[in-house]
Order: structure tokens, then C-alpha cells, then sequence
């Protein structure tokens, strides 16, 4: 192979690392959202995500919602539903061991996988093509035009996301209750409603995930949560969890390699290669890419 | 609450006497086993449970080849007499059935059951009794032969998984004309790893090459890196073993990357979802193997066709055929050993069955007791199936 066609496999895969990373990343952002403030490893956040791509096929499909109207219904829907899975769910398990809301969140995240299989049967559905496929060429380099929609909606999304916590009020608490949630309380802040904004905010962002990857693989079911969701996790932790820049970096960054891996190594590698990272980030640096190592007060 | 009550009264009546109704078949069956002029075929079928539909398609299948047998005038002058036995789609009670065909009713031999589990169960059971046992639709290749060694009175009635990567790499040979197929299969899967295998041998055969193979995991959603990879290689043609849940993303996406090479796969694409997902206008140039298609316009297929929905006033699918291709295997065989044979013989003629007309053409048995017989391939047009070619090897 000469070195021009494996540059342009390079960046080919580049894009495709990339395309698949800015979905890993949305999700990723809602599972250190929520670890930040509960220090919760919220495992139904990929069912919450299931959810999303739910409520975006009934919105294109039975409400004939055109693009963004879906994303937003799909997004407040999700929103809805976190805020409910974490009043009925976690708010009673508040002062638990850590452990036991862990198992919790592995429960609920069945109940979503196997109820929606009850409502929605397990058949595969198919998400309507609610904007156009075009494709581009750069050279020999291809990019889809649903690619780009996920990169941009993504990019949207994290900004948005970025003003909230850093420039508004609910922000701020968000940041004071995880910085110190008892010194937050302290300082009259109400925990129990930053902690469902919380849950909100990362819901809608897996939503819109959902969303994003039902338009663009054109298909969805009730399991499809559960492998992004695990990637997920493991882009937070390599991006550090509790960071938000570090979601999203980690997301990306996991793309890519998975990319290069299958392009370059072989495809059967790819998963391997994705655990692997998570096991040498939890091994090197467990804060991950973005996290300072702090020594815990005794 | 009454309403209730009387719902399940309803109901108990209904189960009664549907019982007593069944009591009076089986009463009836029996007087025909006792009857030296016939031959008492036992059916083992997944009759009720969850895959109840394979059972009774098949076993619809067998019926229309025995009533055209007796119509003919029977065999060595007697009439085939089939006696029905639900074995509820559980491997446990199809040794149950099978155990009550041969020892209550007698039979010279057993059609069915229809999955690999139930046949399992049921083959120790016949193999002591020596009474062959032909499954129409069992595809796992254990089956007939366990560890090298073929068991004596098992047979089937259809191809063996593997059998369709030799179909498929004979026909990017002959009909595509291509030398150089990338292969992407499902890694998670051994229907597709046996497929990948022997598609791959037969086409090294044939002085065909992989120039890349690569696979992916059930469930997988983004196939895009890995076949940016194969599309570096230049394939003339993909072979993509799979279900149509991957496959059809696959396509779509293979398309997408501007790849518009044919695609080749298997009978696991076989599904609409694989046009609603993938799309009609990426699946063009796209073909996969099977075992029938009522589109086949061979002459057998179409009286076969022609015949069955006569009798059942529907289209019949690729388990009805396979049931009435046993029955006709069973019938050909029963000439041969002539009147009189054990179970021995007519296992022996079971197995030198040769060039025996069945629907879906010619049927031959091969020394595993896996039958030689047609595959057809199916050409994806604007999102409908069409009849390509016939493959025979």
C-alpha cells in the first residue's frame, strides 16, 4: 500500500472515529454529570438513551415531527423520565452504601431494557429517513451528511451545555454540590432539586444520542443502550469522571481509536482495544485524562 | 367476577372436549396402524409450544407428499398411513413422542421433529428402537455425525449451514465472475463463521482470493471502519454471512462509502426489515442464498407450489417444502427396501438414495447423510426478491 492511500484511509477513518466518538460522547456527558454530583455510576444512563431514540421514533413516526422538533420532544421526554427514575429510584437510597444504589441503577436499567421489550416488542424498528442522506466527496475521502448533522448537534448541544454550568445559577449550584455537597447545603442550596436537574439535563443529552443514532443507523431496539452505554462509561473515565471537558474528549477520543483499531489491527480487536484503554487509564491514571490525582482527607 | 366464571367454564368445556375429540383421532390412527396394508409413518412435530409454526408447516408439507403418494397408488401396493405426535416444541417430550410412535404405533420410520434440539433428543430413542428418522429442517450438522462417525439411522432432508458458502462462492465464480471478495462476518456467530470458512475454501478452490476478511459482533450498529478497510483492499465483490439486523446496516453503509461493488450473503438476510433498514435503493446488486422462494419458476417448485395451495388454499413456505421433500425421500426409499425390510435396510435405503425428484430439484444423498440438493440464489431489485439462478454442485 503507498503512502497516499493510506493517508486517505487514515483520515477516512478519522472521520468515521469521529462521527461515532461525538455519540459516545453525549452519553458519556450524562454519566459524569451524575457521578460528579451523586458519585453515582448511573448504569440505565444507556437505557435512558434507548428511551431517547424511543421517543424520537414515535415523534417522527405517529406525531410526524420534522428534525429538530423530534430531538427536542425526545429530549424532554428523556428529561422527564430521568427526573422520575431518580425521584423513585435514587432519592430513597440517598444515605445507602454506595453499593447498593449501584445495584439499583442495574436494576432499573432491566426494568427500561425489558419493559420497553414488553411495550415495544424486541423486533427492531425502523427510524423514518427524516432528512436526506447526501453524500459528499473530498477526493477519495467520503462524509455523509447525517455525519455532519451528529457532529454539529453534538458540538451545539456541549455548548449549551457548557453555558448552563458555568453561567447560570443552576449551574453554579450544580458545581457548589459537587464540589461539597454538605458545605452546598450549608449554604442553603437545595440538593434534592439540583440533583433532578441533574438527572434532567444528562437525560436529554443521552436523548438526543438516541436520536441521533436512530436517524443515522436507521434502526433501533430496546437492547441498543447497552453497549453504548458501556462505552460510554469507559469515555468518561478515560476523559476523567466528573469532568465535563473530559467526556467529551474521551468520547472522542474513543471513537477514533476504535476506528483505527478495526482499519488498521482488525475489527475483531476493536472492543478489546476499547476495554483495554480502561484498564490501563484505571491502572496509570485513574482520574483519568482531564482529573487531577487528589489524596482523599483522612 | 361472574363474568370470570363464566369465561373459564367456557373454557374447560372448550379443553374437555377438545381431549375427548383428540381421544377419538388417535382411536381412529391406531385402527389404521393395525391395518397390514399400509405403512404407518410417525410424525413428531412441534405441534403447540413456541415454534409451533415450523412443526405444523412442515408437517403440512409431509401430509401433501403422502396424499399424492397414495394417490399414485400407494407403495409397494400399500398406502402410507401418517400418524401425528406433539412433542410441544420441548426436546424432553419429543423423545416422548417418538418413544410412543414406535413402540404404540408402530411405524417403519419417523418424519421430523423440526429443530435441532427436539431431533437431538429424539435420536438416541430411535437409534436402539433401529427405526430411521428423517428431520426435514434441522440444520445444525451434528445431526447426523458425531464425532466423525455418521449415525446410522439419522438423515435430513435439508442443507446444512455450510453448504451455502460453497453455493455462494461457486456462484461470485460462475455468475459474478469475480476473483478478489472481501469478507465481513459476524464474529459472535457460528452460523457465520461456518459460512466465512467454507466460502473462503471454495473459492481458494477456484483460484479466487480474499483480499480481505473482517468481522463484527451481533448487535453492532457502526460497520463503517471496517469496511473503509476493505474497501482500501478493492474486493470485486463483499460476502457478508449474517442476519439481516447487521446486514442490512452494513449496505446501507457499504453504499454510503461510496462502495457499489455486489454484495453476497445468505438465507439469514431473508427478512423485510432488511429493505426497510437498509433501504431499496442500496440493496441493488445485492444477492443472497436459499433454500425456496415461491418466485422459483423451476417446473418442480411451481407444481410443488401449485399443488400446496390446492390443498391448503396458501402459499406454502421453505418448511413445508422441506416436510414434503422428506416425505417423498421416505416413500422412495420405502420401494426400494421393498415390502418386508427392517429398519436397518430401509435406513440403508434412506441412504442410497440418488437423483430421487423432490421440489426443490434433485436429491442425493451425500456419506454424512446430508442431502446434495439445489440452492437458489436471490437477486435484491428495487427492494423485492427476485429468482436469479439455480445453483446444483
Amino acid at each position: 500500500m503507498d503512502m497516499g492511500s493510506l493517508l486517505h484511509q487514515f483520515l477516512q477513518q478519522l472521520i468515521n472515529g469521529i462521527s461515532l466518538g461525538s455519540i459516545y460522547a453525549l452519553i458519556a456527558l450524562g454519566y459524569t454529570m451524575i457521578y460528579g454530583i451523586l458519585k453515582l455510576i448511573n448504569f440505565a444512563h444507556g437505557d435512558i438513551y434507548m428511551l431517547g431514540a424511543y421517543f424520537g421514533f414515535v415523534a417522527t413516526t405517529m406525531l410526524g415531527f420534522s428534525f429538530v422538533p423530534a430531538i427536542i420532544f425526545a429530549m424532554v421526554g428523556a428529561a422527564i423520565a430521568g427526573i422520575i427514575i431518580e425521584r423513585i429510584a435514587y432519592r430513597p437510597m440517598r444515605n445507602a452504601p454506595r453499593i447498593a444504589i449501584l445495584i439499583t441503577a442495574i436494576g432499573v436499567s432491566f426494568l427500561l431494557e425489558y419493559g420497553m421489550m414488553l411495550i415495544a416488542t424486541p423486533q427492531p424498528r425502523t427510524f423514518p429517513a427524516v432528512f436526506a442522506a447526501d453524500v459528499y466527496h473530498f477526493g477519495p475521502l467520503v462524509v455523509n451528511s447525517q455525519q455532519i448533522v451528529i457532529l454539529v448537534s453534538a458540538i451545539i448541544l456541549m455548548a449549551i451545555l457548557t453555558y448552563i454550568v458555568q453561567y447560570t445559577k443552576i449551574g453554579k449550584a450544580m458545581r457548589a454540590v459537587s464540589f461539597d455537597t454538605d458545605a452546598a447545603r450549608l449554604m442553603g442550596i437545595n440538593i434534592d432539586r439540583v440533583i433532578s436537574a441533574t438527572f434532567a439535563l444528562g437525560s436529554a443529552l443521552a436523548a438526543a444520542g438516541g436520536v441521533l443514532v436512530g436517524i443515522y443507523y436507521n434502526s433501533i431496539d430496546p437492547l441498543m443502550g447497552m453497549v453504548p452505554g458501556i462505552k460510554a462509561f469507559v469515555a468518561a473515565v478515560l476523559g476523567g469522571i466528573g469532568i465535563i471537558p473530559g467526556a467529551m474528549v474521551g468520547g472522542i477520543i474513543l471513537g477514533v481509536v476504535e476506528a483505527m483499531v478495526s482499519g488498521f489491527i482488525s475489527s475483531t480487536f476493536r472492543d478489546a482495544a476499547a476495554f483495554g484503554i480502561l484498564i490501563i487509564i484505571l491502572l496509570y491514571k485513574p482520574a483519568g485524562i482531564f482529573g487531577k490525582n487528589v489524596r482523599e482527607k483522612v | 367476577m361472574k363474568k370470570w366464571k363464566k369465561f373459564t367454564s367456557a373454557c374447560l368445556v372448550a379443553a374437555l372436549s377438545a381431549t375427548l375429540l383428540a381421544g377419538c383421532g388417535g382411536e381412529k390412527k391406531e385402527q389404521a396402524a393395525a391395518n397390514s396394508n399400509s405403512y404407518v409413518i410417525g410424525a413428531s412435530f412441534e405441534l403447540t409450544g413456541n415454534v409451533a409454526n415450523y412443526g405444523k408447516s412442515t408437517l403440512s408439507g409431509l401430509k401433501l407428499a403422502v396424499d399424492q403418494v397414495n394417490k399414485a397408488g400407494g407403495v409397494n401396493g400399500k398406502q402410507l398411513v401418517v400418524v401425528e405426535s406433539d412433542n410441544k416444541s420441548e426436546p424432553a417430550e419429543s423423545g416422548n413422542s417418538v418413544t410412543k410412535l414406535i413402540t404404540q404405533d408402530k411405524v417403519v420410520a419417523v418424519v421430523g421433529p423440526a429443530t435441532s434440539g427436539c431431533v437431538f433428543a429424539a435420536t438416541p430413542v430411535v437409534t436402539s428402537n433401529k427405526v430411521p428418522l428423517i428431520a426435514p429442517c434441522a440444520t445444525a450438522p451434528a445431526i447426523t455425525v458425531d464425532n466423525g462417525q455418521v449415525k446410522e439411522f439419522i438423515f435430513r432432508a435439508c442443507f446444512i449451514d455450510p453448504f451455502q458458502g460453497r453455493v455462494m462462492a461457486e456462484f461470485a465464480d460462475k455468475t459474478l465472475g469475480v476473483k478478489n471478495v472481501a469478507i465481513l462476518h459476524d464474529a459472535s456467530s457460528d452460523y457465520s463463521k461456518g459460512l466465512a470458512e467454507v466460502f473462503e475454501k471454495t473459492l481458494n478452490e477456484k483460484g479466487g482470493k480474499v483480499v480481505a476478511k473482517e468481522a463484527f459482533l451481533a448487535k453492532d450498529i457502526d460497520f463503517k471502519a471496517a469496511l473503509t478497510k476493505i474497501k482500501a483492499a478493492n474486493p470485486e465483490a463483499i460476502y457478508i454471512p449474517g442476519y439481516y439486523e447487521e446486514v442490512a446496516k452494513i449496505v446501507k453503509q457499504t453504499r454510503e462509502l461510496g462502495l457499489n461493488v455486489p454484495l453476497i450473503g445468505c438465507d439469514g438476510w431473508d427478512s423485510p426489515k432488511l429493505v426497510e433498514i437498509a433501504g431499496p435503493e442500496a440493496l441493488n446488486n445485492t444477492y443472497f442464498s436459499s433454500a425456496f422462494s415461491v418466485q422459483d419458476k423451476t417446473e418442480s417448485v411451481q407444481k410443488f407450489i401449485a399443488d400446496y395451495k390446492a390443498m391448503y388454499q396458501k402459499d406454502p413456505d421453505i418448511f413445508c417444502m422441506q416436510g414434503y421433500n422428506a416425505g417423498l425421500v421416505l416413500a422412495d426409499a420405502l420401494k426400494r427396501a421393498g415390502d418386508g425390510a427392517d429398519g436397518t435396510k430401509l435406513a440403508a435405503a434412506i441412504a442410497a438414495t440418488k437423483d430421487l425428484p423432490v421440489a426443490s430439484g434433485k436429491l442425493t444423498y451425500d456419506k454424512d447423510h446430508n442431502p446434495i440438493i439445489a440452492a437458489i440464489i436471490i437477486e435484491m431489485k428495487d427492494g423485492v426478491q427476485s429468482f436469479k439462478e439455480k445453483i446444483a454442485l
